[in-house]
């Protein structure tokens, strides 16, 4: 096995396999506008689609991309709803997303995004139009200090101070939003920077001193990795969003089936290993698997690669893990060490170190520990009650999953909902989840699916992309199906319609005695399959459960637009297990009950 | 909790000082001083800070200036022999009778005084931290008027046999 690793994982490339940019060539120019330069230099960094809004401070801008065809970009409703989609594009893509918005309150709308993009270390770029360099602190109109405001949500922020050097910022911009763990970036572009004259060379990809992530892990420490795995006795593999690329995703596999390591991992790392794998325990955490959650309390080693021990992953710290010592795998040192303490930590990008370590562990058979493992799955499977004639949010969940073979991008809101595609989608293949795990954001669903669907237009593989939203934050960023409809972009999105602030209300009911203080949404929420079609997609609707999959096989062989399905689901179903906030991850609650 | 010297070399961007200043107070951390101005390399600055924490915290501060852009070294000076300076001017009143006194201990401290009026004296004193508090407690009871201090500036020892 190692030597097959060996020979198939030779030479680190210089980039990851996965990502397919289009590469243009683009033509010099001389004595051309900031603007034109601009949008020169993104083609020439394999730009093809953007997401934005115009407005004053780019106008010029605007206009110049007029005269780019090749360049696309997709007028969305709001800013918020822009970075999203542009997020939702990286996501799957892996390319940097980005997004063009004016100076002021479309920088502020931006900012919802940009802090989900960063909390999830999604690679967007940013353009924000600015008030011209002679204005700025003038309190002109329409001036914010975009740098100042979005400088904690974001790796890095440039403010053009000259046409010259647009070009050159552009690529560094692009080059941070990349590397390492990737993030958001905002480049400010003053008014009268974009209007001044200047040649455009196209260039290369730029190094910036002080931003060169390590790649490569330190050899003694992934012997030492090996060693441990080697001998452990009731090892976990705890995987996070830092092993969606797909070549990272593979090791992992590799490195869990040749030595009968049991995985679990994030939210933000489904997919990565497939869910139908007699090794796969399920998600952990707040309303992680009881298998999960139980592995990771008894196991003597755990292996994390590309996660960051988060508060909802945990449960209370003190009693996280009693036995286990930690091997932590990650691009970022900063995480590593943070929340508990590591026993072989490990910097660097999870795919080049799995090249390492994977030929150098033992493997063995771990019968007993995947024995005991058996008996918790056996014993708490996740279940729910199936009532006759109720809708029930886990049952359309497993029908989007067969009905899709698993092969669906999952894009989600937050909420209930989140937690149900999470636990009963069948993922099978890395970069399949797009979810706001970090932030948390309500309203990310619609937008991100919108910007993922973009990307399955210019693939060659295109997936079938599938929004799972609740009526609560549907009706935050509903706006973007009309963006759908207006680019006949085929996302499917189904609103999970409980009448209720649902993650809100199962707090209440098991916290605070049922007294369900404003989170209650029926008798107010407009027809949704009606706001569709108003809005120029399909609207479908689901109120039975035999209505469940043919009316799910109806709204998937939509392919010229948005389709949304009103799926009116039982209002007081809970997400369980679950971990009450505060408690220990072994202290999971099963049942429903008026808590206090 | 100990304090540390932590000294980063960063580019001299508009961004680079408010990004470090603001890692600090996003994340709860101490600024005990902080002192900035150009290094050795055109276009770069040398940053000194000096803070205290756990040492939990300390490395998280040495990590997270690290992941910033502008940043170009981070070296925390605690772990190893440093020489620190200070500088503080100290307007301090002085009458006819106390005028004396106070000329008496600005020459101990090897400090000097660069103003002269007649209700005040500014004393310009460089030195290690100790030091600088040391002169500021003895003049405080001729009554201090005002004062200014840069705040730390550090360098790695090289030659360990020197003070
Ligand atoms: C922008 C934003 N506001 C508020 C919240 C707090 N919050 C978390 S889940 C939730 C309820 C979501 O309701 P819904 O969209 O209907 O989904 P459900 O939980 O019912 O599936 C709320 C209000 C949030 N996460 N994001
Ligand atoms: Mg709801």
């Amino acid at each position: 096995m190692s030597a097959e690793i060996a020979t198939r994982m030779p030479e680190a490339p210089a980039r990851e396999p996965s990502r397919k940019t289009r590469r243009v060539k683009v033509e010099p120019g001389y004595d051309l506008k900031g603007s034109d330069v601009l949008v020169r230099t993104l083609l020439e960094l394999g730009v093809e689609t953007i997401f934005g809004i115009p407005g004053g401070a780019i106008i010029d801008l605007c206009d110049v991309t007029g005269r780019y065809p090749e360049l696309n970009w997709i007028l969305t409703k709001h800013e918020q709803g822009a970075v999203h989609a542009a997020d939702g594009y990286a996501r799957v893509t892996g390319k940097v997303g980005v997004v063009l918005v004016t100076s002021g309150p479309g920088a502020t709308n931006s900012v919802t995004g940009i802090a989900t993009a960063f909390m999830d270390s999604s690679p967007v770029v940013v353009l924000t139009g600015q008030v011209p360099l002679r204005m700025i602190g003038n309190e002109a109109f329409q001036e914010v200090d975009t740098i100042g405001i979005t400088r904690p949500i974001t790796k890095h922020g440039f403010l053009l101070k000259s046409a010259g050097e647009v070009a050159d910022t552009l690529r560094k911009a692009f080059y941070i939003a990349r590397a390492g763990r990737p993030g958001p970036v905002v480049v400010d572009m003053p008014k009268d920077v974009l209007a001044d004259r200047t040649d455009y060379e196209p260039g290369e990809e730029i190094v910036v001193r002080g931003y060169k992530p390590k790649i490569f892990g330190h050899a003694h420490q992934i012997s030492r990795a090996a060693e441990r795995i080697s001998r452990a006795k009731r090892p976990v593999l705890y995987i996070g969003g830092g092993v969606q690329k797909p070549e990272a995703a593979e090791l992992v596999r590799r490195l869990a089936i040749d030595n009968n390591i049991p995985v679990t991992s994030t939210l933000m790392g489904l997919g990565a290993f497939p869910t139908d794998h007699p090794l796969w325990l399920g998600m952990l955490g707040m309303h992680g698997t009881w298998a999960a959650n139980m592995a990771m309390q008894h196991a003597d080693l755990i292996i994390a690669i590309g996660a960051r021990f988060d508060d909802r992953v945990t449960g209370r710290l003190e009693e996280f893990a009693p036995n286990a010592e930690i091997v932590h795998i990650d691009i970022d040192s900063s995480v590593i060490g943070k929340n508990v303490p590591v026993d072989v930590p490990i910097v660097g990008d999870a795919y080049h170190v799995l090249v390492d370590l994977v030929p150098l562990v033992q493997p063995a058979d771990h019968k007993e520990w995947l024995e005991e493992i058996a008996e918790w799955q056996r014993k708490h499977p996740l279940r729910y009650r199936r009532e006759p004639g109720v809708v029930k949010p886990q049952y359309v969940v497993e029908q989007l999953s067969e009905v899709t073979d698993g092969d669906a991008i999952m894009v989600t809101d937050v909420g209930q909902h989140q937690m149900w595609v999470a636990q009963y989608y069948r993922f099978k293949h890395p970069k399949s989840i797009v979810t706001s795990g970090g932030l948390g954001t309500m309203g990310f669903g619609v937008p991100a699916a919108m910007g993922a669907t973009v990307a399955q237009k210019e693939s060659e593989h295109a997936r079938p992309v599938v929004a799972v939203v609740g009526d609560g934050g549907f009706q935050m960023t509903f706006a973007e199906i009309i963006t759908a409809a207006a680019y006949n972009l085929p996302v499917k999105v189904f609103v999970i319609n409980n009448g209720y602030l649902g993650m809100v209300r199962q707090w209440q009911q098991l916290f605070y005695s049922c007294r369900y203080v404003k989170t209650a949404l029926y008798g107010a929420n407009p027809d949704f399959a009606k706001v569709a079609e108003a809005f120029g997609a399909r609207g479908l609707v689901i109120s039975k459960p035999e209505e469940v999959r043919p009316v799910i096989e109806e709204a998937m062989k939509v392919d010229d637009g948005p389709v949304v399905v009103d799926v009116r689901v039982r209002a007081d179903e809970n997400v369980f297990p679950m971990v009450p906030a505060g408690a220990a991850l072994h202290e999971m609650i099963e049942e429903e009950s008026c808590g206090e | 909790m100990a304090q540390h010297t932590i000294s980063v070399l960063v580019e001299q961007t508009f961004d680079a000082l408010p990004r470090i200043a603001g890692l600090f107070s996003g994340r709860g951390y101490q600024i005990d001083s902080i002192s900035v101005g150009e290094a050795e390399e055109p276009g770069m600055a040398r940053m000194t800070i000096v803070t205290h924490g756990d040492e939990k915290i300390i490395e998280q501060i040495n990590k997270q200036l690290n992941k910033i852009v502008d940043v170009v070294k981070v070296t925390d000076l605690t772990e190893e022999p440093f020489v620190e300076r200070e500088l503080a001017l100290v307007k301090v009143s002085a009458t006819q009778s106390t005028r004396n006194e106070i000329m008496q201990i600005v020459n101990i401290f090897r400090a000097k005084i660069i103003d002269i009026s007649p209700k005040t004296l500014t004393v310009e004193c460089t030195g290690g931290h100790a030091k600088v508090q040391a002169i500021i407690s003895m003049l405080r009871p001729f009554g201090i008027r005002e004062i200014a201090r840069t705040g730390r500036v550090a360098l790695k020892r090289e030659f360990r046999g020197e003070t």
